[in-house]
């Protein structure tokens, strides 16, 4: 008998079901052993000023995480080795000045990089680049093992388990028979919508590359500023730079964006163009080998913030769904916004903007 | 017979040599270390098990399917 | 700067040769891929201390002499370009192949399966070694043990003894019955008969099997299971290989179905989906004289020339009965899957042993959770031996199939579907 049911075993389930179960409450985990984006994704720690609402998620969630590294184990590759993000002229460099603005304004603790600086730290970028914005604080990690110790804890129970219905604070599982607890959580990314059609989830589909051990090229998360301007505003198919140095000298390649697509094959097209672009950054990158491809779907909101909070229409059923491309960097802030709910406190940070009222309408329960 | 640099050490080898076969020729054979730090040499002979990854002018390829040219450079991974 | 063939195949050991020549005479435009430096497969290698015997080197100048065949050596398939089109590369560049017609003959590569001290320089497979001393590897004087399962046991030690080295024992796994009742079976086929009677080495034995590779730094002995004593070997060498499995992944990915582990071809070596077909051990394992049939019947079938396809029928049917009597009397004793230890490495490529895998329900949960399978050979070594451990089928293949540069990526065109 479970005090609280979670259905979702990736980063977002597991980071509440750890939290749940250090208040002494009894977690069950379903998962149904489906392709998720916590095993597809970057495992990029980051923290992101594109509203304040989205800083404010994403930097208390980095906080959290620099407190639980110590605790990690080995198999989590948990580095603090930050995000450069790269202007490839003027505007990017202006764009980076004001994020730098934001984000010293808000304690967090950033440096700009002019051109030349920019060569001495990362010698692999490509000539004529306008400069750089370090956010030390970023860091990776790997987001499978994180899952795996998170719900490695007393209490917590899982069960391999598909989830055909919801019913405020009932599941029914595949095989027929209901379980009941104080409160079910979804936290099953671009699965939520079977379970709720209502939920305004949309699964934006993207590629990765990873190449063989090549250590000591990168040292930060190499990040293009075209990102925030091309790849969020655009709606159909985008790519951006994203270099990431792993701790096993591999260096993984993103990041690309199409919707309304739910085939994971990799897409031949999709993979030359992201692979261009981070060659455009990375001239030296076309020399190295890439020994496997894979494609994830991020589970997208309407306005890129996650839904945390009870559903207003059923009560029993809490939602943390919805966190894009922020799954694992605020994994650890959504389970203390939800946490904080469920036991009716003061929540670290203001719950408001990622209420899923906003979307689904007020509560129709009191 | 082409003559190649092998982690800095020139070799005469006969024609249609493989560059796996020019490393036991010239050294240990050794192609690599792994991952835990364990030394490794060729295993399956035919391009599959990618245990002899080598740079080879530079870039990094399999030395059992590599034959040796004149002034090829040959580097292990350390 | 791409490329067109009317008829691309996949392979150059026996089966993609005989289908490229098989289809010469149509006058089509033949592309003949390989990934060595030199054609012939595995079986017919070449290189400095090969011994290539004539039918091949018949087959190679008849190759060179044919203008409507054109060949590229050191090439691999990366990744579907599109409909019909391939993206490959070889040591220079990328390029995109497109073909009306295409022939799998991509082969076979050794089972090899962990024990403990495999990882050590100076193991390698057993026609691994073979491979690699035609590629001039020096054994001259080096005491070699031979071990794991099947004839290609016998050919490995006799390549090492040409070259000079001393094998001290080949070690068989399969028993003496089984052993004993494929070989009263040669007679069917004088020419296998002859061969074994040459490869025929006093230092055989049945019912043997490693134990352990012991040594430091490199190899320095065996330890084998021998008809049921323990026996240790000091040597230089270990070539052990437990079998052959079939390379399907291009296949697979192509959309060709498998019947078990091999592609599933019909009469016509056309594999289930049309324009497609398949020959050699890539369709299963039965040696070289069942790969030349094979693939001549391809190459008549790919250019619509179905009689002389049909003629080869019997002959194919003939070394089909050879390949089953092959493949009965040396299936793997139940006592190979525990040669691992909980320490025993079982992906080479990212160093994950044997404990970190056990315990887990399938291949995804157990490659997310460990990395096995994550490295450059992308699950070729570790995931037979998952399947033979744990009976786990690997995922379907994705691009790129094989480690590829960039640079050859971005020959993928990266304009969006219509």
């Amino acid at each position: 008998m479970a005090d609280v049911i979670v259905i979702g075993a990736g980063i977002i389930g597991a980071a509440c079901a750890q939290a749940l179960a250090g208040r002494g409450l009894r977690v069950l985990v379903l998962d149904a052993g489906l392709p998720g984006a916590t095993a597809a994704g970057m495992g990029h720690l980051l923290v992101l000023d594109d509203n304040p609402a989205e800083l404010a998620l994403s930097q208390y969630s980095l906080q959290r995480w620099r407190e639980l590294a110590p605790a990690l184990p080995d198999g989590c590759a948990y580095r603090c080795n930050g995000t450069l993000w790269l202007a490839a002229n003027a505007e990017e460099m202006a764009v980076a000045h004001s994020k730098y603005l934001n984000l010293q304004a808000q304690g967090v603790a950033c440096e700009l990089i002019s051109s030349s600086a920019l060569h001495q730290r990362e010698p692999e970028l490509c000539e004529g680049l306008e400069g750089g914005l370090l956010i030390n604080g970023d860091g990776i990690l790997y987001a499978p093992a994180t899952a795996n110790w998170m719900l490695d804890t007393p209490n917590i129970s899982q069960r391999r388990a598909r989830v055909s219905e919801v019913d405020g604070n009932r599941v029914r599982l595949d095989n027929g028979h209901w379980l009941s607890a104080e409160a079910v959580i979804l936290a099953n990314g671009v699965q939520a919508n079977e379970l709720c059609p209502e939920l305004p989830i949309e699964p934006k589909k993207g590629h990765l590359l990873i190449t063989d051990r090549y250590p000591g090229k990168v040292t930060h998360t190499l990040v293009e500023l075209g990102y925030v301007t091309s790849a969020h505003n655009a709606s159909g198919p985008s790519t951006a730079c994203n270099i990431q140095p792993r701790p096993t000298g591999q260096l993984f390649i993103g990041a690309s964006r199409q919707f309304g697509t739910t085939d994971p094959q990799v897409e031949g097209w999709m993979l030359a163009k992201m692979l261009r672009r981070a060659t455009d950054y990375m001239p030296g990158l076309a020399q190295l080998n890439g020994i496997r491809a894979w494609t994830g779907f991020r589970a997208a909101s309407p306005d890129g913030l996650p839904l945390v909070g009870q559903h207003p229409q059923r009560k029993g059923l809490w939602l943390a769904v919805g966190h894009e491309g922020l799954g694992v960097t605020t994994a650890p802030g959504t389970a203390d916004l939800l946490v904080a709910q469920l036991f009716d406190e003061t929540p670290p940070l203001a719950a408001q903007p990622y209420l899923p009222q906003r979307f689904l309408g007020e509560s129709v329960y009191a | 017979m082409p003559e190649l640099m092998l982690d800095g050490c020139a070799l005469r080898v006969a024609e249609g040599t493989s560059v796996a076969a020019a490393l036991a020729l010239s050294g240990d054979g050794c192609t690599r270390t792994s991952v835990s730090g364990q030394r490794r040499a060729p295993l399956c002979g035919m391009g599959i098990c990618q245990e002899c990854r080598v740079t080879i002018d530079g870039r990094r390829r399999l030395a059992c399917q590599t034959l040796c040219r004149d002034g090829m450079h040959v580097e292990t991974q350390a | 700067m791409n490329e067109y063939a009317d008829l691309l195949i996949i392979g150059a050991g026996p089966a993609g040769m005989a289908a490229a020549l098989a289809a010469a005479s149509s006058g089509a435009r033949i592309v003949l891929l390989d990934d060595n430096p030199l054609p012939g497969g595995q079986i017919w290698r070449d290189g400095p201390q090969a011994k290539l015997p004539n039918p091949a080197r018949q087959m190679r100048g008849r190759l060179e002499a044919c203008s409507n065949i054109r060949r590229h050596s050191g090439t691999r398939v990366i990744a579907c370009a599109g409909p019909k089109q391939l993206l490959v590369e070889d040591a220079d560049r990328g390029w995109v192949i497109g073909y009306d017609k295409l022939i799998l003959c991509t082969g076979a590569r050794e089972l090899l399966l962990p024990f403990p001290g495999w990882t050590l320089p100076g193991v390698t497979g057993a026609g691994g070694l073979q491979a690699l001393i035609k590629g001039g590897l020096p054994v001259q004087d080096e005491r070699i043990v031979i071990a794991g399962s099947g004839p290609l046991l016998l050919a490995s030690a006799a390549t090492a003894k040409h070259n000079g080295a001393q094998v001290l024992r080949i070690a068989e796994q399969a028993c003496a019955a089984a052993v004993g009742g494929f070989a009263a079976q040669l007679p069917r086929w004088p020419n296998k008969l002859m061969q074994s009677v040459t490869l025929f080495d006093r230092h055989y034995r049945t019912g043997t099997y490693v134990l352990a590779a012991l040594g430091n730094e490199r190899l320095e002995g065996v330890r084998l299971q021998q008809q049921g004593k323990i026996v240790e070997l000091e040597c230089d060498r270990l070539a052990c290989g437990f079998g052959l499995i079939p390379n399907t992944q291009l296949g697979q990915a192509l959309g060709c179905e498998l019947e078990g582990q091999a592609i599933a071809v019909d009469a016509w070596q056309t594999t289930r989906r049309a324009d497609y077909y398949a020959a050699g051990e890539c369709t299963g394992f039965g040696g070289s004289e069942l790969a030349l049939v094979e693939g001549a019947i391809a190459g008549h079938a790919a250019v619509g020339d179905l009689d002389s396809a049909r003629a080869l029928w019997p002959r194919r049917a003939c070394w089909q009965g050879f390949a089953n009597a092959l493949n009965k009397a040396f299936t793997l004793d139940p006592q190979l899957k525990s040669l691992a230890q909980p320490d025993t490495l079982v992906c080479r490529c990212e160093d994950v042993p044997y404990a970190a895998l056990a315990g887990h329900t399938d291949w995804r949960e157990a490659k997310l959770a460990s990395r096995c399978g994550m490295g450059a050979c992308q699950s070729r070594v570790c995931g037979g031996t998952l399947q033979h451990l744990f009976g786990w089928q690997p995922a379907a293949p994705r691009p790129p199939f094989s480690p590829a540069r960039i640079e050859t990526l971005l020959c993928l065109d990266d304009t969006p579907p219509a």
